[in-house]
């Protein structure tokens, strides 16, 4: 992982903060909307993600991995998508759940293109999402997308892979 | 998303029992990796905060009724990949924006770059990955979500 440089990575977060605080305290609307939907934000991020790093950590120092090499390594068969389909249909929140997750999994040696169908499949196949969307925009719209999407991840994580190699 | 809390709280209390040293490493290591990513979290609620100031998610809804032809797909795919809105949000709004007259592939292309896309969880996917396959991912996620629009549109006959 590149290590965010210290000052720099801390100061678009710092100013936003600062500014909206300023402002919220300060009475001008703009701003502390800004800062209302800051707190709203954090929020979900603070109750979300403290469990999503414990199990992360666990994972770390419980799988083997061997075990991960050998069945998602460069010889993983078809079953290795399908695990990853599953684990990712129950990512709760999005992309920032799951980015930590692969990366994890990627440091444990999981293929480069497994890494990407799991981050794919996390974003189209979650469990909670399915259900919202079948019940509001029907089951057709939810099956069409699957079947249209499941494919294209794969062969997109293929193509990620390809172009990282080269 | 509180289930999660039980389930790793159970986990550590088996790891505890199965191994004491290897549970401590475990936490001390989930600390380490929250913190050396959590300025890539501020940076994308920052981000999110103020895109969200720009587009609220009402102005989304009132231009996605005015235009419902390709530049309406145009604006939902671009706006579906920078802000962030949860499932039990966005797919209620759909539903409303349907009954508008916004037509299905205007909805799938915009639900779906919501999910695929993350403009502003970038510098996350950076950190984590490297600059060229978070953008190359990320190009992939919009143009898939085109495809799935135009799909949608052809099946249920809106084109």
């Amino acid at each position: 992982m590149k290590k965010f440089k210290n000052t720099l990575s801390w100061l678009i977060p710092a100013m936003v903060i600062g500014f909206a605080t300023g402002a919220r305290f300060s009475g001008f609307t703009p701003g502390a909307e800004l800062f209302n939907n800051l707190w709203q934000y954090l929020k979900t991020l603070l109750l979300l993600l403290p469990p999503v790093f414990i199990i992360i950590g666990l994972f770390e120092v419980w799988i083997p991995r061997k075990y991960i090499e050998k069945h998602f390594g460069e010889s993983h068969g078809i079953s290795a998508w399908i695990w990853l389909m599953l684990l990712a249909s129950t990512i709760v929140g999005g992309l920032y759940v799951s980015l930590p997750l692969a990366y994890s999994l990627y440091q444990k040696g999981i293929r480069l293109r497994l890494v990407y169908g799991f981050l794919g499949f996390s974003t189209i196949c979650r469990i909670p999402m399915t259900f919202f969307e079948a019940s509001f925009l029907g089951l057709k719209f939810t099956i069409i997308r699957y079947i249209v999407a499941i494919p294209l991840i794969i062969l997109s994580s293929m193509l990620i892979e390809n172009i990282n190699r080269n | 998303m509180r289930f999660l809390y039980p389930i790793a709280i159970v986990l550590v209390i088996i790891s505890a029992f199965a191994d004491r040293k290897k549970t401590q490493q475990s936490l001390k290591l989930a600390w380490k990796k929250f913190f050396s990513i959590l300025p890539g979290f501020l940076t994308m609620i920052s981000l999110l905060a103020v895109i969200t100031l720009i587009f609220p998610l009402e102005k989304t809804g009132e231009l996605l009724t005015a235009h419902a032809n390709w530049l309406g797909l145009l604006i939902a795919l671009s706006i579906g990949s920078a802000i962030f809105v949860p499932g039990f949000i966005a797919y209620p709004l759909s539903a409303v924006l349907l009954e508008n007259g916004v037509p299905y592939y205007i909805i799938a292309g915009f639900t779906t770059s919501l999910m695929l896309v993350g403009f502003a969880s970038l510098p996350i996917e950076i950190a984590y990955f490297g600059k060229k396959t978070a953008i190359i991912r990320n190009v992939c996620g919009f143009f898939l979500s085109l495809l799935i629009s135009i799909v949608i549109g052809f099946l249920y006959g809106e084109f």
